[in-house]
């Protein structure tokens, strides 16, 4: 038996699958969970992700204590309601999980951090925000729900007071507004536009069900994770972990070295590491019909077209319901073609290396062959 | 999950079903519960027609978005024909398991006779496994 959401109970009613996710029991698919991606793609998809853990942070010095805790700089949020994606790293430069993180007040900032990393999160923040005298609240009396797709805004306003609808669409990507008891983001994790609304608790189930009236389609972690591969979006624990630092996850864009005297957890590391030519996450495609999947070996094409040597493996591999074709991350070695070869049990398989993401706002973004 | 399973049929602890033929042969595909618990099909994998294989033998593959598995053959025989269908449309697995998401057809080795689930065996199977 696993942790609950205030939504479990309409999940098993929808005669979701239930699985376990991080400790928690959370539902799979609702049926197809091909459909439900595509629904995603298409129209608009609704996802209980109250797994995930909301902080409070508040204090006086709250942006000083982020700017030593994020690797990417909060000093970028300059209008309150702004949002930011980091990583909080150790002093090896590993990743210990990535977040959002939304600027609120100049005394107030909010994380969102993944589930299965909560404690040991809660932990790291603590000890590190005694130091700035900053209060760490978990807000375990939020629910999160996640309507995504390109009519996902237009369904959720409609939830809405007409004095409110204004601001809920009016609000900038990577934005987000209290508006009455929600606290309303645009922002996702599937690559289309949307909102992530966080609630109170004892509000989830009903604005559920409103959802769905409006037409948005149930969808479970399944398509969650279809849809956040297609958009190039990294899975914690899969993509990068403790041992991984971001420069080599495919997350260089989000460490902030400049400037150069805001001393941030894992800097020195990572600057060492900047440069040194080490493994790189890239995205594949595989040439023909079949599914990739996390560990899978990669390597180098021989010219007689057998293995030659090893560049990696695949560290997210799945089939791409938008591309009919499966779509993997992979850590690989610098090399200077384009063309691997994937070893699926045994058999050596074509693959081609992109430059993620795959599928962004409905359109492919990479071409098949 | 409730519905009856098809009473013609013999099934395998595995998860397979085998349907005896007017001619003598049998064809073999996997139960409805095997589909549901894989999920969306999207890649199957059927062996070469003139394959011989074991009673048990590893010799089809079907993966769904979340997971591959693999297929045992229940009966010892050689392949005869295979669904050439679901190279394209893995999906008859899901929608239609006891008829067009048929795998394969095999012809007999008449020297071992095969252990196989009569329907009411496979329901307890299921019963107890949940």
């Amino acid at each position: 038996m696993g942790l609950k959401t205030p939504l479990y109970d309409t999940h098993v009613s929808a005669h979701a699958k239930i699985i376990d996710f991080g400790g928690w029991d959370m539902p799979l698919s609702y049926g197809s969970q091909i459909e439900e991606h595509h629904a995603v793609r298409r129209d608009a998809g609704l996802f209980d992700v109250s797994h995930m853990c909301v902080i409070d942070l508040t204090g006086t010095r709250t942006r000083e204590f982020l700017r030593h805790l994020l690797a990417n700089d909060v000093a970028r949020l300059a209008v309150p309601g702004r949002a930011l994606y980091s990583c909080m790293l150790l002093p090896t430069g590993g990743v210990i999980d990535d977040l959002i993180v939304y600027f609120l007040t100049e005394s107030w900032f909010r994380l969102v951090v993944n589930a299965g990393t909560r404690q040991r999160d809660l932990a790291w923040i603590r000890e590190h925000a005694a130091a700035f005298g900053v209060a760490v609240r978990e807000r375990s009396d939020l629910a999160i729900l996640a309507v995504q797709g390109p009519n996902a805004r237009d369904k959720t306003a409609t939830l809405l007071s007409a004095a409110h609808r204004g601001t809920a669409l009016g609000l900038d990507r990577f934005s987000a507004a209290a508006i009455d008891s929600w606290f309303l983001a645009r922002t996702g994790y599937t690559g289309e536009d949307g909102f992530e609304i966080m609630l109170p608790g004892a509000e989830a189930a009903e604005t559920w069900r409103a959802l769905v009236a409006q037409g948005a389609r149930p969808a479970g972690l399944g398509a969650r994770d279809t849809l956040r591969l297609e958009a190039g979006m990294n899975l914690y624990g899969n993509d990068m972990d403790e041992t991984r630092h971001p420069l080599e996850s495919g997350l260089a864009w989000t460490v902030a070295f400049e400037p150069q005297g805001r001393d941030f957890i894992g800097r020195e590391a990572l600057v060492r590491a900047r440069g040194d030519g080490g493994p790189q996450l890239v995205g594949l495609v595989l040439g023909e019909r079949g599914v990739l999947r996390s560990h899978q070996a990669v390597s180098a094409a021989a010219a007689d077209g057998s293995a030659g040597e090893p560049l990696g493996e695949v560290t997210s591999g799945t089939f791409s319901p938008t591309l009919n074709r499966a779509i993997a991350l992979a850590r690989l070695e610098p090399q200077p073609g384009a063309r691997v070869l994937v070893d699926i049990r045994g058999k050596p398989h074509a693959a081609r290396i992109v430059k993620p993401p795959f599928v962004r706002n409905g359109k492919p973004l990479v071409e098949i062959q | 999950m409730s519905e009856q399973l098809p009473q013609e049929l013999q099934y395998t602890k595995s998860h397979e079903w085998v349907r005896s033929l007017p001619n003598g042969q049998v064809e073999v595909g996997i139960t409805d519960h095997a589909q549901s618990a894989l999920g969306d099909l999207v890649f199957v994998e059927v062996p070469q027609v003139g394959r011989t294989l074991a009673a048990g033998e590893a010799c089809a593959v079907v993966e769904s978005v979340k997971a591959a598995s693999d297929v045992y053959s229940p009966v010892a025989g050689r392949v005869v024909a295979r669904n050439e269908e679901l190279a394209q449309k893995p999906e008859l697995l899901n929608s239609d398991p006891y008829g067009a998401g048929w795998l394969m057809r095999i012809e007999l080795d008449a020297k071992t006779p095969a252990a196989l689930l009569r329907p009411s065996e496979y329901e307890q199977f299921l019963k107890e496994s949940e």
